[in-house]
């Protein structure tokens, strides 16, 4: 004979199982830098991403079950891919993904029939001006919120948000934001334990650049290039610090423009006087003659 | 609910995007939304072989593209006439695109089944690069899109074909390499140059010519601007330069660095430099004999 459980119990019950799971895994920091929206990941998988591109100005990042957010993340991609290609690459948009994602994790997680997702998930999103990025936090029950400067989760989420509320100010360049979220990372023992060390096959960083030409924004930071941001530990360097870049994607209608180093102009052509009057006003132009 | 409003509504995401499957975007759209796929819409409304021509008559045609490996990279370049029978139906359009970050595409034929197999391809390529985490082979992607172009064999047979020219930077071979299509689908690998369309067959001829494997980027630009030149010369589907309009053709490369498109303002001075020449040879330049 089935016992009787409140409603109110079996909410709680299944949310403890999903934050359980979630609580199990490393964190995953999403912050606003100067250029755009910066994610670190603490994942020493080089394969089995946790964060990544879904659109030309749409980033996801996710934490807990990997099977399950993967699958969120693709059908993120087939969402947004879809609708693009249907409409216009602007009408994808990060608050209709978030609504849509929020959608699917809550009916998942009040229908008493399946297993409530173990993730919790940021869709972050480069408007068009600094004042329009977005981050926006999903949990397991579907439930978004719109995060200001910030959003850790995952692990001991609370214990790096400290850290990293510390330090976050408005505007930060690019080194100093990865080495915030790193610190705020490293610091997930709490305040009476010494930091880990983290080195760049620990960490997984990608950023959504506005300085970017081309439109996919999206670009992974990883290799030499991560190791001179965590190194660069001396003075923060004012807003917007230039970073080269290395070759981008393309697709999706944008290209870069090349500008050869030397036009090459055709030289006059050496004995074009020989074949003069063979071509009626061949001689009349003279810009050839003379060589 | 259909798949339509589905995702027309934008209302969450439907199980079957959840559905383990390809990283194929067309394979997922012809699932959930075929409607939206080329030709799917057109398959069945226009009138069979019995009026082949007069459907291809009523749609822009986009002409003459060249591609061409030099050393380093590979180009590709397109005049910039769409022609409806006789007419001119557009001076401007573009038929060379980035297909991804280091491959390009153009098409020739039926303007609309070719600009929509284009945004197709890209959406392919860029949906595989998302899902996978690492885009596709060279070779891939060209047998990728003999895949697309044989799903439009029904409405090639009608009259509207398109047929697409792709070439781009192997990064594993470290070379530009150069793909050619037949509406059925085939694929054939071309080496050193190509082209195709209504005035290939003069721009393969001055090309073959002038080319030179050890060209930079800039020589092999001047030789398929002078390609151009020629297959709009005796082409009248292909446009030439339009000094007046200032309307040139449109060049990428692509190498190691990724796909360029050469600015604009060089294209004029190297097109204006061209067409001083031909004040004076109007035939362009003369190749040696022997």
């Amino acid at each position: 004979m089935p016992f009787y459980v409140a409603p109110e119990q079996q909410m709680k019950d299944r949310a403890d199982f999903a934050r359980k799971g979630i609580a199990r895994g490393r964190s995953v920091v999403v912050l606003h830098y100067a250029d755009g929206i910066l994610f670190v990941a603490e994942n020493r998988s080089q394969a089995l991403h946790k964060v990544s591109e879904i659109y030309d100005r749409i980033g996801f990042a996710a934490v807990g079950r990997y099977n399950e957010f993967e699958n969120l993340r693709i059908a993120g991609i087939r969402h947004a891919d879809l609708r693009g290609y249907s409409y216009d690459r602007r009408d994808v948009t990060g608050r209709g993904l978030a609504n849509a994602y929020a959608q699917l994790l809550g009916t998942i997680f009040s229908s008493g029939g399946e297993k409530p997702y173990e993730v919790e998930l940021v869709v972050a999103e480069l408007g068009t001006r600094p004042a329009d990025d977005q981050i926006y936090r999903l949990t397991y029950d579907g439930s978004v919120g719109d995060e200001e400067d910030f959003a850790v989760m995952g692990g001991s989420a609370e214990t790096s948000a400290a850290v990293i509320r510390e330090g976050w100010v408005a505007g930060l360049d690019l080194g100093s934001a990865v080495r915030l979220a790193v610190r705020g990372l490293a610091s997930d023992g709490g305040p009476s334990v010494p930091a880990r060390e983290l080195g760049t096959d620990a960490l997984e960083v990608a950023v959504l650049d506005r300085t970017r030409a081309l439109p996919r924004k999206f670009r992974r930071i990883a290799g030499e290039r991560l190791a001179a941001l965590l190194a660069d530990d001396g003075a923060p360097t004012g807003p917007g610090e230039p970073t080269p870049e290395p070759p981008a994607g393309t697709t999706g209608g944008g290209v870069a423009e090349k500008t050869l180093d030397e036009v090459p102009l055709p030289a006059p052509r050496e004995g074009s006087s020989e074949h003069a009057g063979e071509h009626a006003g061949e001689d009349a132009g003279g810009s050839g003659d003379g060589s | 609910m259909t798949a339509t409003r589905a995702h027309g509504s934008g209302a969450g995401l439907p199980a079957a995007f959840l559905r383990a499957g390809s990283s194929s975007f067309t394979e997922f759209v012809a699932e959930v939304s075929p409607e939206v796929l080329p030709g799917r819409r057109l398959a069945g409304t226009v009138p069979g072989p019995a009026a082949t021509g007069s459907a291809g008559e009523l749609s822009p045609h986009a002409t003459t593209l060249i591609a061409a490996s030099y050393d380093g990279g590979v180009l590709m370049a397109g005049d910039r006439r769409a022609t409806m029978g006789n007419l001119i139906a557009q001076r401007d359009i573009e038929k060379v695109f980035p297909a991804d970050e280091y491959s390009m595409i153009g098409f020739a034929g039926t303007a609309g089944i070719g600009i929509e197999m284009t945004g197709l391809f890209q959406v392919e390529l860029e949906h595989y690069e998302k899902i996978e985490g690492a885009p596709l082979s060279l070779s891939g992607k060209a047998n990728r899109l003999a895949t697309m172009i044989r799903g439009n064999l029904g409405l090639a047979l009608q009259g509207l074909a398109a047929v697409p020219l792709f070439a781009g930077w192997d990064e594993a071979e470290e070379r530009g390499r150069i793909f050619s299509y037949d509406v059925t689908g085939g694929r054939y690998e071309e080496h050193q140059f190509y082209s195709v369309g209504s005035g290939s067959i003069f721009a393969r001829g001055a090309l073959k010519k002038l080319y030179r494997p050890d060209f930079d980027l800039g020589a092999a630009a001047v030789a398929v601007i002078q390609a151009l030149y020629d297959a709009a010369d005796d082409d009248s589907a292909t446009g030439g330069p339009d000094l007046t309009r200032r309307i040139y053709p449109v060049i990428l490369s692509a190498s190691a660095a990724g796909v360029e498109r050469i600015a604009e303002a060089q294209v004029a001075q190297l097109v204006e430099a061209v067409v001083a020449e031909r004040m004076e040879r109007p035939d362009g330049p003369r190749a040696p004999l022997r």
